[in-house]
């Protein structure tokens, strides 16, 4: 590659003025497309959940590189179904890794040629090896990215168990996943995953009710209740299904539950408004409602975290034309840093570290990454006050969240089973 | 009205009724036919494959007899969802038809101007003028733990501690429905009443008819064809609802059109929509039934 053989632009040269140019440049030396492309509408047709599609960052895109970016919100299961069935209906995919198992068998997805990303070798390891920058290995179990982090060829469809060129996404964001918790109306210290059971809450906890992610939160309680420990929380046996979903179905015949929630809204208002004191969430979801100035904590828990992690990917429908092109100049500005501190700044984690950390003030990474006090307010990327100066990011530092991950979202292979006794469940 | 035989109708009456039926036959007769043909296809984790196997079918009702006539007979899940939504169903139909009869019997026969008429049945259309997941959402800071009720309750000391099945039960359930589809009832009932001739109420009373007789021998056959048309909105409606029963049960009710949301959720698009067949059933039996009590094309 030449780029990389070059001498590398400095990190600083980047951040200036001059940024939009250099990227630009940085991408033509990449793709080798001419200049002449630039005069043409430049458009992505960008699949994927409402979460990640953020105005703030199709507006900065705009004014970076020219490529206007339309966003198809859709749900999780819809993302997927789209790629299965209407692979033509959009350029570019964004969607998670556990998703893979069912989307790369569809052959409707394009390896993403490494060679063509201008940082590949700098994505953090988490996704290569499974493990921290630091080398800490983390848990694996579930669909860890890197058990499907790679294909074998560039029309394979089969996933490699070594780093290749040729990628089945390329990350964009990940977070650990835990329980929420109510400080102010449980008042005492919540430490462990079995909580959520815990009877003293009864009436008063909330699961979410997305099988196959649902089903693992469970399997962290069961393990933490010291009932059984899964050989691999993500890919049960029927077995082990039986086993969880009678504990669940248990749970909710006692009234254990308030409710189940499915929308990231559901989970925002349960817990704002008190019906549920603890339940599983999603770390924009706490934030929410701390926005509203309630108290609400994403506690840490001994067992550890259960992870997720999403990636873009293309449409085989727009194999070897311009728009691929086009597809890999926005995917390498969305490593670049500006979007990565963007997602930082909510909570989330970016995939390459180095070119985010370089878009984010000191204390904001000292606050977000390596869990240390806000030396300042810490505001969100729209200016709203999510801490105070002196607060501490729950769960402290990206090595104390992501080195404690227990597992990660999965699709099992008894996929059907489950979802059959989940609604069982449901209906019970 | 006397039926002409279809032969004596010339090619006029049947360009018209063109439109409608190419209506009909693309967005209708197409997509039911692609149902019922997918729902006797097999399927993996990633695609469906075309077939006839009945194991779509079989898998839904599957260990349904076994377990009803083991020693400890209990229903299987199938028919546990499908009985649950039948009883919320009918319990929505009875309470609206209720209110919705009442309603409509005082627009139609105590609100003499046209205009008081008008208004009052704008005011019935205020539930339709916000979104389902706003008016959904608003229902929590009202039923909810810490809502207006529980604190009214809990003030005026008839409660000791806030009442839980306010809210995420059938109670709830039922109250949104209630609130929801009472408009579906009115409409088609006051439709009736309205064309209810006054001189036969006059005659009643001429008669010495008490105001119940006259309910029940006058009023109430003259609008059956409105009750008909209303109970077949609602039911429809109702047993087909998974987001409100999903939001207002707090999602630990199960209801057939919330499995089927499941199934196609994870790809199983065959199973879907075996159960989609087996919803239309059941649907198609109970309107059966109801036409069975009223013909409607008569009445109309």
């Amino acid at each position: 590659m030449a780029y990389r053989n070059s001498k590398p632009i400095s990190r600083r040269s980047l951040i200036g003025g001059a940024g939009a140019v250099t990227v630009a440049a940085g991408a033509q030396a990449v793709t080798g497309f001419p200049t002449v492309h630039a005069q043409e509408p430049k458009v992505l047709r960008y699949l994927g959940t409402a979460v990640n599609q953020s105005p703030d960052i199709a507006r900065k895109v705009k004014e970076d590189t020219g490529i206007a970016i339309e966003y198809i919100p859709v749900t999780t299961d819809d993302v997927t179904r789209r790629v299965i069935t209407q692979p033509n209906s959009f350029d570019i995919v964004d969607t998670e890794y556990f998703s893979l198992k069912k989307l790369v068998p569809s052959g409707n997805l394009l390896a993403m040629d490494g060679a063509k990303i201008k940082n590949f070798d700098k994505i953090t390891p988490v996704f290569t090896k499974g493990a921290l920058p630091s080398g800490k290995v983390i848990g694996d179990q579930g669909t860890a990215p890197k058990k499907v982090m790679f294909l074998e060829g560039e029309n394979s469809t089969k996933f490699a168990t070594q780093p290749t060129q040729w990628a089945t996404l390329i990350p964009t964001v990940y977070n650990a996943d835990t329980l929420g918790i109510r400080p102010d109306l449980i008042k005492r210290p919540i430490n462990n995953w079995k909580e959520l059971l815990n009877p003293e809450f009864k009436g008063k906890a909330s699961i979410l009710n997305i099988p196959s992610i649902g089903i693992m939160d469970a399997a962290m309680v069961i393990e933490s209740m010291g009932e059984y420990k899964y050989p691999d929380k993500g890919n049960m046996t029927r077995e082990e299904i039986d086993r969880t979903m009678k504990v669940l179905t248990e749970a909710k015949k006692a009234g254990q539950f308030r409710a189940f929630w499915k929308d990231f809204n559901e989970s925002v208002n349960l817990m704002a408004s008190g019906e549920t004191v603890i339940q599983s969430m999603w770390s924009p979801a706490v934030t929410a409602v701390k926005s509203k100035g309630i108290p609400c904590v994403y506690q840490p828990l001994a067992e550890g975290y259960r992870a997720w992690a999403a990636g873009f990917a293309l449409s085989k429908s727009i194999k070897a034309t311009k728009k691929a092109d086009l597809a890999y100049e926005f995917v390498n500005w969305f490593l670049d840093g500006w979007a990565g501190a963007y997602l930082n700044r909510q909570g989330y984690y970016s995939a390459l570290l180095e070119t985010a950390k370089a878009k984010m003030e000191p204390y904001e990474w000292a606050f977000w990454m390596e869990g240390k006090p806000a030396e300042k307010d810490i505001k969100a990327p729209d200016g709203t006050l999510l801490e105070k100066a002196g607060a501490v990011r729950d769960g402290g530092s990206y090595d104390d969240r992501m080195g404690a991950v227990a597992c990660w979202n999965a699709v099992m292979d008894e996929n059907d089973y489950m979802v059959k006794k989940w609604n069982e469940f449901i209906a019970a | 009205m006397t039926a002409k035989g279809i032969t004596e109708r010339g090619v006029p009456a049947w360009a018209q009724a063109l439109p409608l039926a190419g209506v009909f036959a693309l967005f209708f007769v197409v997509p039911l036919v692609l149902t019922v043909m997918v729902s006797l296809w097999n399927y993996n984790a990633y695609e469906i494959v075309p077939d006839i196997t009945a194991r779509n079918y079989w898998e839904a009702f599957e260990g349904c007899a076994n377990r009803l006539l083991s020693a400890t007979p209990e229903l299987c899940t199938t028919l546990k969802t499908y009985l649950t939504t039948l009883r919320i169903c009918l319990t929505v139909w009875l309470i609206t038809l209720a209110l919705g009869f009442t309603i409509a019997y005082f627009l139609a026969f105590h609100v003499r101007s046209l205009t008081v008429q008008i208004v009052l049945f704008l005011i019935c259309t205020i539930p339709f003028w916000t979104s389902n997941v706003i008016r959904m959402i608003s229902w929590i800071p009202l039923l909810g733990r810490n809502g207006l009720v529980n604190q009214a309750l809990v003030t005026t000391g008839l409660a000791g501690e806030p009442v839980e099945w306010l809210l995420f039960s059938d109670f709830a359930v039922i109250v949104a429905f209630v609130h929801l589809y009472t408009l579906f009832m009115i409409v088609p009932i006051f439709n009736s009443m309205m064309r209810i001739d006054r001189a036969l109420l006059e005659a009643a009373y001429d008669a010495g008819a008490s105001g119940w007789q006259t309910l029940s021998n006058v009023v109430i056959p003259l609008a059956k064809p409105g009750i008909v048309i209303g109970s077949i909105f609602v039911l429809t409606i109702v047993m087909g609802d998974f987001v409100t029963v999903g939001v207002m049960g707090g999602q630990q009710i199960a209801s057939v059109g919330k499995m089927i949301n499941t199934q196609m959720g994870n790809l199983q698009f065959p199973p879907a929509a075996a159960h989609a067949v087996v919803l239309l059933a059941s649907v198609l039996v109970l309107i059966w039934g109801l036409t069975r009590l009223v013909d409607i094309r008569k009445e109309l």
